[in-house]
C-alpha cells in the first residue's frame, strides 16, 4: 500500500511547501473576512440604525392618522433607492407593528398579513418581544439571532413620548457572503501566483536535497552484498547534517573493509596453524620409525656381507628413506636452534649465496644492508628466510629483471623487505600463498614459503605479501629478542 | 329644474361678488379674472391616471394653445380637496367624480362626460388577488383587509358601500380592517401586492392600467364588475361665465377632430368628451341616497 510518508523528498519537500503556502493563505483570508464581517456589521448596523431612526419619524403621521397605505408606501421607499438588485445592506424586510404588537403593515404582506400575530409568520418575533419591552430611550435596538443568519434593527415610533407602534427591520448576514467570496477568490488568486512562484523553486531545493541522500541510501543498500570503494560514494562536502552523514558513512565504510581483511587474515592464519600442527604431528610419526629402518640398513652394511645384488637394493632404499627424512625435516620448522647472533656479515654471506642464482638468470640485484654490528635474533633462521624470499624473488623475475633487498632495523624490530618485478600474485592465490605443496612453480616442492611463514611465527614475527603488477613485495618484522638487547 | 339652477346662480352671483371684494384687497391679479394672462385654474382628482406628468404637460399645452390663456393644473392628494377648492372658488373646472358631483351639481355645472368604449359610461371593479378563485362578489370578503381608494369616489367606495349596505353591513364591522389609498392606481398595486385581500376600483383605470402597464392588473383579478355609472364629470364652478364654459367645452369635445387631441385621448385611452346631462348620474345619487338612509345622515 501507498503511504504518503513513503513519498520522496523530491516530491514531499514541494508539496510541503505548497501546503504550506496554501494554509498561510487560508489563515490570512479567514482574518480578513473576520475583520470584513466585523466591518459590515458595523456599518450595517449604523446604517440601518438611521435608517431605522428616519422612517419611525416618518411613520408617526400615518400610523396617528391610520393611514395603512401611506405607511405601506413608507416602509417600502428603502426597496426602490437602488435601480438593479437589492444593496447588500438593504433590508430583507420592514414591517411595522402597531402598538399591541400585531402587524401593521409589512414590505411583505403575504408573509406578515395585517393585524396578524407576527410571531405566526416568524419566530424570530418571538425574541424581539422582549427587545420591545425594554426600550432604552426609545432607541433603535439591534438583536442578533443567534441560530439564524438574521439581523434585526427594533425601533420604537414615539409622539410625544407615546409607542404608536415599533420599526422592525430585518436583515439577512447572508448579504455579507458576495462580499466574502470576492475576498476569497481574490486570496485564491494570490495563493495560486505565490505557489506558481514557489513551486519551481521548492522544486529545485528538493532535487538538491534529496540527491545525495538518495545516493547514500543507494549505497548503503549495497553494503551488505559488497562493500563499496571510497570513489563510488558521492557525498556532500559540507558541514551540514548531509555533510556530516557522508562523512560518517565514509569512516564506517572504511572501517567495514578493515575488518573484512581483518577476517580474512586470520582465517588465512588458522588455516595456517592447523596445517602445521598436523604436518608437525605427522613428522614426529614419521620419524621415529624411519630413524629405526636408516639405524637397520646402517647395521646391515656393516654386517650383512657384500651382495651386489642386495646392497644396490639397500642404498635403493637409503636414498628413499633419506628423501622422506629431508622433506620432513623441512616440513618440521625446528626453531629452537642454538645460533649465534645475527651480525652484518651473516646478510653479506646470504648475498654472496644468492648472486650466483641471480647471474644465471641475468637478474640485477639491488642490495641493501643497513645492520651494524649485532642484531639479538638467531642468525640461521634469518639467513633461511633471506635466502627463501630472495630464491623466490629470482626465479619470479623474468630475463633481467629486478630484484632489491632491503634489511634493516629499528629499536624493537628486524625488517626484511624484498621486492621483484616479475609476474604478481593473483589475488585468489593470496589466501594459499604460505600453505605447503601450492607451488606452480616447475621443480619446486612449494614449501620454501611455507618453512618462511613457520620461521616468522615462531620467531612471533610477521610476514605480509603485497603485489600488484612489475611489484611484488615481501615484507618480514622479527621482533629482537630482549633478554640480549 | 330650471328655477333651481337659476336660484343658484344668483347665489353663487352673489358670491362672487363678496369673493371679490375679498380678494380686491389682497391679489390684485383677481381683478382681472378675465384677462387673457390669468391662468385657467384645472383641478384634476386620480379619477384617471393622473400620475403622468408628460402627458399633463403636453394636455396643458394643448389647452393653452386652443383656449388662448395659460392653463394651471392643480392636482391634490384627495377628493375633497379638489372639491373644496372648486366650491370655494379657488379652482374653475375641475374633473371630479360622479359622487362629488352629486353632492354638489347645484353649485357646479357640468362641462363635460369622457366617452369611454364609445359611451360617457364606466363600471366599478372588485378586484382580489390574482391567485385568489373563489370570490365572486364583495359580501365573499368577510374579515379581510379592503382597500377602498377615495371616501369621495364612487367606483371605489360609494358602490361598494351600497353593496354591503343592501345586505345590512357596514365596512367597519364587515371587513377587519380598511383602508384609503387615496388613488385607483394605489387600490391595484396594494392588491397586487398582498397588502388588501380586496378592492374597489375604478374599471375604466384598472382596464387602462391593463393596457398601458399589465404587469400591475396581471397580479390582480376583477370579481365582480358593477353596472354601468355615468363617468366621472369635468365640471365648472358655479361662478364661471358661460362663455367660459362654452370655450373651454368647445375645446375639449374638439379634441377627437383634430390628429394632437387624438393623440392625448389615445394616452387616456377615451374616445373623447360629450356634453353629457345631468341624468347621466341618476344611479350615482340613487346609490348615495340609500347608504346615506342606511347610515342615517340626513339628506343634503
Amino acid at each position: 500500500m501507498f503511504r504518503l510518508r513513503d513519498l520522496s523528498f523530491r516530491y514531499k519537500i514541494p508539496l510541503r511547501g505548497s501546503l504550506l503556502v496554501v494554509v498561510t493563505a487560508l489563515l490570512v483570508t479567514a482574518s480578513l473576512m473576520f475583520r470584513e464581517y466585523d466591518a459590515l456589521r458595523g456599518d450595517l448596523i449604523a446604517s440601518s440604525a438611521g435608517m431605522a431612526r428616519l422612517l419611525a419619524k416618518t411613520l408617526v403621521t400615518p400610523l396617528v392618522h391610520d393611514d395603512v397605505w401611506r405607511a405601506f408606501e413608507i416602509v417600502n421607499s428603502p426597496f426602490h433607492t437602488s435601480g438593479r438588485g437589492v444593496e447588500p445592506q438593504a433590508a430583507e424586510m420592514v414591517t411595522v407593528l402597531d402598538a399591541r404588537s400585531r402587524v401593521y403593515v409589512s414590505t411583505q404582506p403575504a408573509r406578515y398579513p395585517m393585524l396578524a400575530d407576527p410571531v405566526r409568520a416568524n419566530r424570530d418575533f418571538g425574541a424581539l418581544e422582549h427587545a420591545i419591552a425594554h426600550y432604552r430611550e426609545f432607541e433603535p435596538a439591534t438583536v442578533e439571532m443567534p441560530d439564524s443568519d438574521k439581523l434585526y434593527v427594533v425601533t420604537p415610533i414615539v409622539a410625544d413620548g407615546v409607542l404608536l407602534g415599533t420599526l422592525v427591520m430585518g436583515y439577512s448576514k447572508s448579504a455579507f457572503v458576495p462580499r466574502f467570496y470576492a475576498i476569497a477568490s481574490r486570496a485564491a488568486a494570490v495563493t495560486l501566483l505565490v505557489i506558481a512562484v514557489l513551486l519551481p523553486a521548492s522544486w529545485y531545493w528538493a532535487q538538491r536535497f534529496a540527491r545525495p541522500l538518495a545516493e547514500l541510501a543507494q549505497s548503503m543498500g549495497q553494503v551488505s552484498a559488497r562493500i563499496p570503494d571510497d570513489d563510488e560514494v558521492r557525498v556532500e562536502q559540507s558541514r551540514d547534517e548531509l555533510g556530516q552523514v557522508g562523512a560518517a558513512y565514509k569512516a564506517m565504510l572504511k572501517e567495514l573493509r578493515e575488518k573484512e581483511s581483518l577476517k580474512r587474515e586470520i582465517v588465512v592464519s588458522e588455516r595456517l596453524a592447523a596445517v602445521g600442527r598436523l604436518t608437525a604431528g605427522i613428522a614426529h610419526e614419521i620419524n621415529n620409525p624411519l630413524g629405526g629402518m636408516l639405524n637397520a640398513i646402517n647395521t646391515f652394511k656393516r654386517h650383512g656381507g657384500a651382495d651386489a645384488m642386495r646392497s644396490r637394493t639397500l642404498s635403493l632404499l637409503e636414498r628413499g628413506l633419506l628423501q622422506i627424512r629431508d622433506t620432513v625435516a623441512a616440513l618440521l620448522v625446528e626453531a629452537r636452534v642454538e645460533s649465534h647472533p645475527l651480525s652484518r656479515q651473516d646478510i653479506e654471506d646470504t648475498r654472496t649465496l644468492v648472486l650466483a642464482d641471480a647471474h644465471a638468470k641475468s637478474a640485477c640485484v639491488d642490495w641493501e644492508n643497513d645492520i651494524v654490528g649485532t642484531v639479538p635474533i638467531a642468525s640461521t633462521l634469518v639467513r633461511q628466510i633471506l635466502i627463501n624470499l630472495m630464491l623466490n624473488a629470482v626465479q619470479a623475475v623474468g630475463e633481467n629483471g629486478n630484484v632489491s633487498c632491503r634489511v634493516y632495523r629499528d629499536s624493537r624490530e628486524l625488517h626484511i623487505e624484498v621486492v621483484n618485478d616479475g609476474a604478481h600474485i593473483a589475488p585468489e592465490r593470496m589466501g594459499y600463498l604460505f600453505e605447503p605443496f601450492v607451488s606452480e612453480r616447475a621443480g619446486g616442492h612449494g614449501i620454501g614459503l611455507w618453512v618462511t611463514y613457520q620461521i616468522v611465527r615462531q620467531l612471533r614475527g610477521d610476514i605480509a605479501v603485497a603485489s600488484e603488477p612489475d611489484d611484488t613485495r615481501f615484507h618480514v618484522s622479527l621482533p629482537l629478542e630482549r633478554q640480549v638487547a | 329644474m330650471v328655477a333651481g339652477r337659476h336660484s343658484q346662480e344668483e347665489r353663487g352671483l352673489r358670491r362672487r361678488a363678496f369673493l371679490l371684494a375679498v380678494a380686491a384687497a389682497t391679489t390684485p391679479l383677481a381683478l382681472h379674472a378675465n384677462a387673457r394672462d390669468v391662468p385657467v385654474r384645472f383641478g384634476l382628482t386620480p379619477v384617471f391616471l393622473d400620475d403622468h406628468a408628460g402627458f399633463l404637460r403636453d394636455w396643458r399645452k394643448y389647452l393653452e394653445a386652443r383656449l388662448g390663456r395659460p392653463v394651471q393644473f392643480v392636482q391634490r392628494g384627495s377628493y375633497r380637496e379638489i372639491s373644496d377648492m372648486l366650491r370655494r372658488d379657488k379652482l374653475d373646472f375641475g374633473w371630479v367624480c360622479g359622487y362629488p358631483f352629486v353632492r354638489f351639481r347645484r353649485q357646479w355645472r357640468l362641462l363635460a362626460v369622457p366617452l369611454y368604449h364609445g359611451k360617457p359610461l364606466y363600471r366599478s371593479y372588485l378586484i382580489v388577488p390574482a391567485a385568489e378563485t373563489t370570490t365572486q362578489s364583495i359580501l365573499d370578503l368577510r374579515g379581510k383587509v379592503f382597500a377602498f381608494s377615495d371616501p369621495d369616489s364612487n367606483s371605489g367606495f360609494l358602490y361598494a358601500n351600497y353593496r354591503l349596505a343592501q345586505a345590512g353591513e357596514r365596512p367597519a364591522g364587515f371587513f377587519s380592517k380598511s383602508f384609503f389609498t387615496w388613488a385607483h392606481r394605489k387600490v391595484v398595486e396594494a392588491v397586487a401586492a398582498g397588502l388588501a385581500q380586496g378592492g374597489s376600483v375604478d374599471g375604466y383605470v384598472w382596464d387602462t392600467l391593463e393596457k398601458f402597464s399589465p404587469e400591475v392588473t396581471r397580479r390582480t383579478r376583477v370579481a365582480d364588475r358593477s353596472p354601468e355609472f355615468g363617468f366621472p364629470p369635468l365640471v365648472a364652478r358655479g361662478s364661471v361665465t358661460r362663455e367660459e364654459i362654452d370655450t373651454m367645452r368647445r375645446v375639449l369635445l374638439g379634441m377627437a377632430g383634430d390628429s394632437e387631441g387624438q393623440e392625448l385621448l389615445e394616452q387616456l385611452n377615451l374616445e373623447g368628451f360629450a356634453p353629457g346631462s345631468e341624468g347621466l348620474f341618476d344611479g350615482i345619487d340613487r346609490m348615495m341616497k340609500a347608504v346615506n338612509r342606511f347610515n342615517h345622515v340626513p339628506a343634503a
